[in-house]
């Protein structure tokens, strides 16, 4: 019995790969390279460039490598729960991300705000330097930083975005069933009204960016709500990002056939990565832009 | 099926490629596992060269041989060199060798990805080491970055960020591989309270590194855009605050603690009855001290930055919380000694690392106990009675469990018998000189010198000089294991399978060296 060799009772083992040795490389000049740029040296965008396509080559080898394992039928049950922990865990890593986020959301909200404007005890900073500021919140600070701005109002584009999200999450469960059902048709028109919800939502908020960068002066530089705003909302943007191109990859995936009513694990990690998104989003309509 | 799987992936040869492609490709447990240990073990004396510069520097007072500005890199870099380069790649390293072994696995359960971990690291330890030769030199602000003055970092700022995130992948890539092998590839019967103690303990430590590496992320790339994009998340003029870094890194700071100790005290754990004689005492209560003491390392950050100011509330809350630790970890130490009592003991040379990390933790995290005290860590903060309360838990605690796990193993690993009167020797020249170099330090630092500073005032010299010697003593001796160590790798008396009289576990059922391939065939645990 070779170790490459899998069913019940043995473990599918690869034998060698050489993706993760590309990986590290692509990685490599794409941080390598950023960090040139921004410590302005020559070249530092090119070899950032080169890093990123290198990246996205090891991307498309090493994900179309395991999915032609996967058509082959050398992944059974015992692989799949590997698979769903490290999606699972994975995802939990993510949302450590975003809790760092948050975390300084919160923090600047009810504890360096209020100090600065004087309360509790040791708040010293503000009798010493920043007599004449007043806690309130959205703030750019007692200096002003980036001059006077607006902030985005939860009641237009982002509550449209809610709903799209939140319909997005109901599509892609009806996909789910028609992939279950084996109903191939329906389980593609899903996915696409699902990863093209996700495209109008990346839309909206590429439009209200705009708006909000260019009309209402906030920006990355408006202290501390522009610093927590453009971070959070960013970092939930690029990940949404992310999770339309992989649905869009699955729905490719749906029409060539992909998939059985039992054996669909990318399918699954996919739509648990939309509703990781999705969660998030939650958390900034209400933190961000609601209250 | 399975005439396409021949097809496609049968390969007649079933042990490893050979050449430099093995070790570039391989999905191999156990070849990677040797990568982690190697490439932790050359990290262990570049650090190490660092210390010793730090060392030569306050052997006198004044301004010897190095810049202060070159000073305070050399401390910030031995840390990260040291935390992120040695410690963590050779616990994962170890378990990379171990835990498929241990819980009957075939190889780990995502091996492609567990290539990825390994090679990471190499890059990312380039990124960081190439800050030296940047213009304005390494990092120098502390390991632990602290704005505002780590923003006047030069060149190297965006380098080091970069490179502390891709360790950051490479560990939670790493801790994520562990999880699934643990939970899904355990052998019939290997229920999960009759696992080894080092798999306990490393399940555990695998879940504090997922939870935490991200929020590092988060704090660095904070500090990222702080220095080039133009927010204003700890700079107070904008509504922000320099102290919002600490409690965000020291969210991450404290579990990366217990992440550098917790699989030490898995090790410990296996050698101590092995070499008692008896199985461990109270395993149970070592599982449920070891998942104590990792819920309480996220809620007691805060007892690293009592000088800089909080509420009484929060001080009294994070000065209990940390004492409450003392509880599990007592736990475990009594457990040790009672595993020991009546055992009939013999003193090979991971026993006698084994017996030193007791004894020499212990007073580490005593120690500890008394930089918990609020009132009392006022005036330790910043001394180096703190360098020497890390350094005792860091050095004779995890790094003495790492080189008891290499002597322990090592015969399984190369199929070799170490030199164990050389073994001896490592032991007793590493902690004569470890406690030469650090045991001083607690006296300077509770007479008020303080840390990361070139120079100190003339009541100080003594010490210092002792320390320094200490340091070079320890250096040394730690060359002795390099040469161990390649001593073994190339020969020696053939180990048996079972090396240790004592030893229990399934990695010992394995002939020794341990095939390419272990456990093709799970084996039913009883």
């Amino acid at each position: 019995m070779t170790e490459a060799a899998s069913g019940p009772g043995h473990y599918y083992v690869p034998h060698e790969t050489h993706w993760p040795i590309i990986g590290s490389i692509g990685l490599f000049a794409l941080v390598g390279g950023l960090a040139m740029y921004l410590s302005n040296m020559p070249f530092g965008g090119t070899v950032s460039i080169i890093g990123l396509l290198l990246t996205l080559y090891m991307m498309y080898g090493w994900f179309g490598t395991v999915i032609g394992e996967s058509e082959k039928g050398l992944y059974h049950d015992w692989e799949d729960r590997s698979f769903r922990m490290g999606m699972g865990w994975f995802i939990f890593s993510e949302v450590m991300f975003f809790a760092a986020f948050f975390g300084a959301l919160f923090y600047a909200r009810v504890y360096s705000i209020p100090w600065l404007g004087g309360e509790g005890t040791g708040a010293a900073t503000h009798t010493i330097l920043h007599e004449a500021f007043t806690a309130a919140w959205p703030t750019n600070g007692p200096a002003g930083v980036g001059g006077a701005f607006e902030t985005v109002g939860a009641w237009g584009i982002p509550a449209i975005n809610t709903a799209i999200l939140l319909t997005s999450g109901v599509t892609i469960t009806f996909a789910h069933w028609a992939l279950k059902q084996q109903k191939r048709a329906s389980l593609v028109l899903w996915m696409t009204a699902t990863w093209v919800l996700g495209v109008i939502f990346v839309g909206f908020q590429a439009y209200e960016y705009g708006h909000a960068w260019n009309d209402l002066n906030l920006t990355l530089n408006s202290g501390v709500y522009g610093s927590t705003f453009y971070m959070l909302t960013g970092f939930h943007g690029f990940h949404v990002t992310l999770g339309a191109i992989m649905l869009i990859v699955i729905t490719l995936r749906c029409m060539k056939g992909h998939f059985t009513p039992k054996n669909h694990f990318a399918f699954e990690a996919v739509a648990w990565y939309w509703h990781f998104v999705d969660v998030v989003w939650l958390g900034l309509f209400f933190f961000v832009y609601w209250f | 099926m399975s005439a396409v799987i021949h097809d496609t992936d049968h390969h007649d040869d079933h042990g490893p490629a050979y050449g430099w492609k093995r070790w570039l490709f391989t999905t191999n447990h156990k070849d990677i596992g040797t990568l982690y240990l190697f490439f932790s073990l050359a990290m262990f004396f570049v650090g190490g060269l660092m210390a010793l510069v730090i060392r030569t520097e306050l052997f006198q007072p004044g301004l010897q041989i190095v810049d202060p500005h070159f000073f305070n890199q050399m401390t910030s870099m031995h840390a990260l060199v040291m935390i992120f380069g040695a410690v963590m790649p050779a616990f994962v390293g170890l378990a990379n060798w171990l835990v498929p072994m241990m819980v009957g696995a075939p190889d780990m359960a995502l091996p492609r990805m567990n290539n990825w971990s390994f090679w990471i690291l190499p890059f990312g330890f380039t990124l960081l080491l190439l800050t030296l030769f940047l213009p304005g030199g390494a990092p120098a602000a502390g390991w632990t970055l602290y704005p505002p003055l780590s923003l006047q970092t030069g060149a190297a700022f965006p380098f080091a960020i970069f490179a502390i995130h891709m360790l950051g992948i490479s560990s939670v890539m790493g801790a994520i591989n562990i999880i699934a092998t643990i939970f899904n590839l355990r052998a019939p019967g290997m229920t999960l309270m009759k696992m080894p103690l080092f798999v306990w303990t490393w399940l555990i430590t695998a879940y504090l590194l997922i939870a935490v590496m991200p929020v590092l992320a988060g704090a660095v790339t904070m500090l990222l855009t702080d220095k080039f994009f133009g927010t204003t998340f700890f700079s107070a003029t904008g509504g922000g605050d320099p102290v919002m870094y600490q409690h965000i890194f020291w969210f991450f700071g404290h579990p990366e603690v217990y992440i550098m100790i917790l699989p030490a005290f898995g090790i410990i754990s296996q050698i101590i009855p092995t070499f008692s004689r008896k199985p461990l005492f109270g395993y149970s209560s070592m599982v449920y001290a070891t998942a104590s003491i990792a819920f309480l390392s996220f809620i007691v950050w805060a007892h690293h930055m009592f000088t800089v100011g909080m509420p009484l509330a929060g001080q009294l809350f994070f000065m209990f919380s940390t004492m409450l630790i003392a509880v599990p970890t007592g736990v475990k130490v009594f457990n040790w000694i009672a595993t020991m009592w009546r055992g009939s003991l013999t003193f090979e040379t991971p026993m006698l690392f084994a017996i030193a990390f007791v004894i020499l933790f212990t007073i580490g995290g005593f120690s500890g106990l008394m930089l918990a005290i609020t009132p009392a860590d006022i005036q330790y903060h910043d001394t180096y009675f703190v360098v020497a309360h890390f350094h005792y838990v860091l050095v004779p605690g995890a790094v003495f469990a790492i080189i008891a796990a290499a002597y322990y193993w090592m015969p399984k690993w190369t199929g070799h018998m170490y030199d164990e009167k050389l073994g001896k020797w490592h032991f007793w020249l590493s902690t004569i000189f470890v406690n030469v170099l650090f045991f001083p330090q607690h006296f300077v630092g509770l007479a008020g010198m303080p840390r990361r500073i070139p120079d100190y005032s003339l009541q100080f010299i003594e010490f210092n000089q002792i320390s320094t010697i200490g340091a070079f003593g320890f250096g040394f001796a730690q060359l002795l294991f390099l040469y161990i160590v390649v001593k073994c790798v190339r020969g020696g008396e053939k180990a048996t399978s079972h090396v240790w009289e004592g030893a229990r576990g399934l990695e010992w059922t394995l002939p020794s060296p341990a095939p390419y391939h272990s456990f093709e065939t799970q084996p039913e645990v009883k």
